[in-house]
């Protein structure tokens, strides 16, 4: 089932969700996410899924977990604002090790900002934005093809490491309308379902993520916020069931690293100038790359966790290294942690939904 | 002895439970489990538990033998509605207190309502938040002293039962702890005769530590003083504002059998897959 289609990264986000069976859509209207929501209410009574449109951010992300336990595969959209919303929500669902999906379409914020204009602001917020100590998995897309393709790699992460993922996607995809080929999933993870004498919130090997029971099947699961031990009794006192569980939830992201964290390199590999980018600035780094020649991309595609080792292995030698942004400068934080922050030259840029054009690379590039 | 009929409806391992002495959610779970028995329930595979954060919350989590959800504050009612709408076999029961349910989780609680949800939503009006010591929630009456009134509460409370009754909920009851043979039969009508759409029923019970204690009662004191005070609605309707103010009213605020909304939604798909 190979189709060819003209669709936005939003609308390409959707049929690529219900190929990689997503079956449970809550969301709150918010621009520049609302057509993912529109056409998931279209589209999921079709294949005999359920949609549902919450009362706040807040209500979208608790429902989709409960839905999750429930034993579908669920995701919700937002945009900035929402995304804010539902920060409890995703912290709730790191520590119950609930697979979901959280497609962000960022605008220009802090607030309100600017609705419809394009930004990659909430970088941070996505790795952080939750208290406490918590980790997750961001991928970004970088054209309406990969927010098909990406999509049902974050179902398949969701589900393989119990763990929700954030699909952060700049509005210029979202609404970008591009030849999509709808080329169906090659794999789809299958939650794991737990033995009688298996606990569902904890392994012996930290980076062996625990089944999951499905509600109503008799297992008397307790999910919690709370500290809790392997079988979800609450310890709200004890310091070794709480350092045990946290740093399990962070070594079962953590130590998967080489499998989780992919990035793609374009232009000359062996160029000692290198744009390090994700989303929507990689293709005018791409084309400035292809233009001026000697330039290496380095285009990371999960944002978190981020492999600062490989990081460090692509950047050494490097002479020039140029980190485009649409927001004040987040990434080249990352890149400053194995690369002298001196060297580092930035374009920063941010408001009225003005792309970072390949010019202006150029220019940072040659001068 | 024969065992109590409540044993196998709990997880005897993590008893006795954590509530302070006295605390009326004991009787609260009495009623519960006696509405399970005498509907012939055996176990609580087929049902789900879910609740937030408070006292009443820890009823089902860690307590009761069944699945459970132990949500964040507030937010129990929209994890109920996902894992209802999941899977619209389960039985789903939402435990919460006044301060879970009605402030942090108002907005959920009244848009459940409104879509006439398939849950049954059973909150326990403790008058406070008891928790986190006894601060004035928005169930507290006028006047009453706590942590974060200390000169009195200047607000007023919610009547949140009327409140529910309000909206296309199905089935909507008040009762005060004192009266457990109704509030034993209101739950069961819930779970048999009412068994679909929203159903909310609201159980009066002050905090035995932090309005009992701090009123220099006991919990025995409290309950024959319920015992008065706790009238049918019926005859409160008929008193003036200052007797009514003194009062709690009582008893089925509505009770209807009309579809709920997973009904309604597989209606709604089936006619549009239909036409197709």
């Amino acid at each position: 089932m190979t189709e060819r289609l003209f669709l936005s990264g939003n609308e390409a986000i959707v049929y690529g969700a219900i190929d990689a069976g997503c079956r449970f859509y809550a969301g709150y209207p918010i621009t520049p996410s609302s057509e993912i929501m529109h056409l998931m209410a279209k589209e999921l009574p079709r294949v005999g899924g359920v949609f549902i449109q919450a009362e706040d951010e807040l209500a979208a992300i608790n429902m989709i977990i409960g839905a999750s336990w429930a034993g579908l595969k669920s995701m919700t959209a937002t945009s900035g604002p929402g995304f804010s919303l539902m920060q409890e929500g995703i912290g709730y669902a790191v520590m119950t090790e609930t697979p979901l999906v959280i497609v962000d379409v960022m605008r220009a914020g802090p607030a309100t900002g600017q609705a419809t204009k394009s930004a990659q602001g909430d970088l941070m917020q996505a790795r952080w934005g939750r208290h406490g100590d918590q980790y997750l998995v961001v991928i970004a897309p970088m054209t309406p093809q990969e927010a098909y393709d990406l999509i049902i790699e974050a179902f398949n992460i969701a589900e393989a490491y119990r763990v929700p993922v954030v699909f952060l996607m700049d509005e210029f995809i979202g609404h970008g309308r591009e030849i999509v080929v709808r080329r169906g999933a090659d794999k789809l993870v299958v939650r794991r379902k737990p033995s009688d004498h298996e606990p569902p919130f904890g392994s012996k090997d930290p980076r062996i993520p625990p089944p999951m029971p499905r509600l109503g099947e008799g297992h008397y699961v307790l999910v919690t916020g709370s500290t809790h031990n392997e079988w979800g009794y609450r310890d709200v006192h004890g310091f070794e069931t709480h350092y045990k569980l946290v740093t399990r939830l962070k070594e079962k992201i953590w130590d998967n690293i080489d499998k989780i964290f992919k990035y793609k390199v374009y232009g000359d590999p062996d160029a000692r100038r290198i744009i390090v980018c994700f989303g929507s600035t990689c293709r005018p780094a791409i084309d400035a790359a292809e233009r001026v020649g000697g330039t290496k991309v380095l285009r990371l595609i999960t944002l978190w966790p981020l492999n600062y080792d490989k990081l460090a292995e692509e950047l050494s030698g490097a002479g020039k290294v140029v980190v485009p942004e649409l927001n004040l400068g987040q990434l080249v934080y990352d890149v400053a942690q194995v690369y002298p922050r001196s060297k580092i030259r930035v374009i920063n840029k941010v408001g009225g939904g003005i792309p970072i054009y390949p010019s202006e690379i150029i220019k940072v590039l040659e001068a | 002895m024969a065992e109590h009929f409540g044993l196998k409806y709990l997880r005897k391992e993590v008893l006795p439970t954590a509530f302070c002495p006295g605390c009326y959610n004991g009787i609260l779970m009495n009623a519960l489990f006696q509405a399970f028995m005498e509907l012939g329930i055996e176990d609580l595979k087929r049902f789900v538990f879910v609740s937030g954060i408070g006292c009443s919350s820890w009823i089902p989590s860690p307590f009761i033998k069944a699945d459970s959800l132990h949500t964040l504050h507030g937010r129990a009612i929209p994890v109920a509605t996902g894992v209802k709408l999941a899977n619209p076999e389960l039985n789903v029961i939402v435990i919460g207190g006044d301060g879970d349910l009605a402030s942090i989780g108002g907005n959920h609680l009244l848009h459940a309502a409104r879509r006439n949800m398939d849950l049954l939503v059973i909150m326990i009006n403790n008058q406070v938040y008891g928790m986190t010591r006894g601060q004035a929630a928005p169930t507290t009456p006028h006047g009453m002293i706590t942590p974060t009134t200390p000169y009195g509460n200047p607000e007023r409370p919610m009547d949140v039962a009327s409140i529910i009754a309000g909206t296309n909920a199905n089935y909507v009851a008040r009762w005060c702890i004192s009266q457990y043979i109704p509030l034993k039969n209101s739950i069961k009508d819930a779970l048999s005769r009412y068994s679909r759409g929203f159903r909310f029923i609201e159980v009066y019970a002050p905090c035995v530590t932090y309005v009992v204690r701090r009123e220099g009662k006991t919990p025995g004191e409290k309950l024959k003083e319920l015992m008065k005070k706790c009238i049918r609605i019926e005859t409160w309707k008929n008193m003036s504002r200052e007797e009514r103010e003194k009062h709690v009213a009582t008893g089925v605020f509505k009770a209807e059998d009309k579809p709920g909304f997973i009904e309604t939604y597989n209606k709604y798909i089936a006619q549009a897959l239909g036409e197709k």
